[in-house]
């Protein structure tokens, strides 16, 4: 009984700081503007959509990966799949969770183009480092 | 049976967990976070010991067997030194911290007691039984700690990136263990489960804080109110 409270809490906590700490992720990665090459090839500019996320993460694994960035990706990866199903299976029965999924989903998307831009960026330095050196 | 997935897990996480206290060493904040960096060096010479026990005994003698459960229970107490020093950053302003220190330190007291209470009136009466019961326990008083932190950190609106992303990982490293402790305890015969998830929990704390030391400074900071899940 006592292993099964235990068992039941700590899922929950879980998927509460999973959640808690993917939004500590994106929050870090919303304020900063996309640059203007970027915008024009994922077609995003100042907010995304949750629809554009599989097309930018398309995108980021053409690109070189820098491992600074694998983790947080992977986990806003994670995040985007379980919004997914939440909106899915309980959106339906709960409208107001519905829209709270999709503007996620839609940080998730943006959290994304902010790591492509890095990553571009990033390709970029080690390129004109290797030209110059 | 360890194969060579199971080498390289263990490698890797204690390469990682080294790995912490050379990137605080490199970012600076070594001393301020003292207490997460002592838990990962602890973790390190807890991962040689358990391989040397392992390579002298083999992985089902009992010698391994207590040597990993002791060892555990000693690095989650470590761990809990390690949530006094995040309580000890959060609360500097307010105090409060030498109380909350005594508070904590009565807490594992007591939840070491609790545990051994409960074994002691069940029939079997068994070390390991104890092992996993008081296991089971320190993770599950440490995942409400680290709960109460966050909720803490939440209304005193803390915005320090670091501080915030190394309370969450450690809260789901904790909420891991104790599922997992309390799955063991409930269900012994599903070892696959209980038997993959530490070492997997086990990596993802050091690449977390990794993360959150080589990532962002003392002074980044975010938005507090973006932070909870229900958005407020």
């Amino acid at each position: 009984m006592m292993a099964a409270l235990i068992f039941i809490f700590s899922v929950a906590a879980l998927m509460q700081f999973f959640v808690s700490y993917c939004r500590s992720l994106i929050a870090a990665s919303s304020r900063k503007a996309l640059s203007a090459d970027v915008q024009d090839v994922i077609g995003i500019r100042r907010s995304a959509n949750g629809d554009d996320f599989e097309r930018v993460m398309q995108y980021l694994h053409l690109c070189p990966d820098r491992r600074e960035d694998r983790n947080g990706v992977k986990a806003i990866g994670a995040y985007f799949r379980l919004l997914g199903a939440v909106g899915a299976i309980l959106g339906k029965l709960v409208p107001s969770l519905r829209v709270w999924t999709e503007l996620e989903r839609s940080q998730c998307a943006y959290f994304a183009a902010v790591a492509l831009d890095r990553r571009i960026a990033h390709n970029r330095d080690m390129f004109a480092e290797q030209m110059s050196g | 049976m360890v194969g060579p997935f199971g080498y390289t897990i263990w490698l890797l996480g204690a390469l990682l967990e080294a790995a912490v206290v050379v990137c605080s060493l490199v970012r600076g904040p070594l001393r301020r976070y003292f207490t997460l960096n002592l838990y990962m060096a602890m973790s390190v010479l807890v991962s040689v010991g358990r391989y040397l026990e392992f390579s002298r005994h083999g992985l089902t003698s009992s010698e391994y067997v207590y040597f990993y459960y002791y060892s555990d229970a000693i690095l989650t107490i470590c761990l809990y030194f390690a949530l006094m020093g995040l309580y000890a950053i959060v609360f500097e302003e307010l105090g409060v911290t030498m109380r909350l220190r005594v508070f904590m330190m009565l807490l594992l007291i007591g939840t070491t007691l609790f545990s051994y209470s409960v074994v002691h009136q069940s029939e079997s009466r068994m070390l390991t039984r104890y092992i996993i019961e008081i296991s089971q326990n320190l993770y599950f008083v440490g995942l409400i700690l680290t709960y109460v932190l966050w909720a803490a950190l939440l209304k005193l609106r803390e915005s320090r990136v670091r501080v915030i992303q190394i309370v969450l990982s450690l809260g789901m490293y904790f909420s891991i263990n104790a599922a997992n402790y309390a799955l063991r305890n409930a269900y012994p015969d599903l070892r696959f489960v209980w038997a993959f998830l530490p070492p997997a929990a086990g990596m993802f704390l050091p690449i977390a804080w990794i993360y959150a030391f080589m990532k962002f400074d003392d002074e980044a900071r975010l938005a507090p109110g973006r932070l909870a899940a229900v958005p407020r």
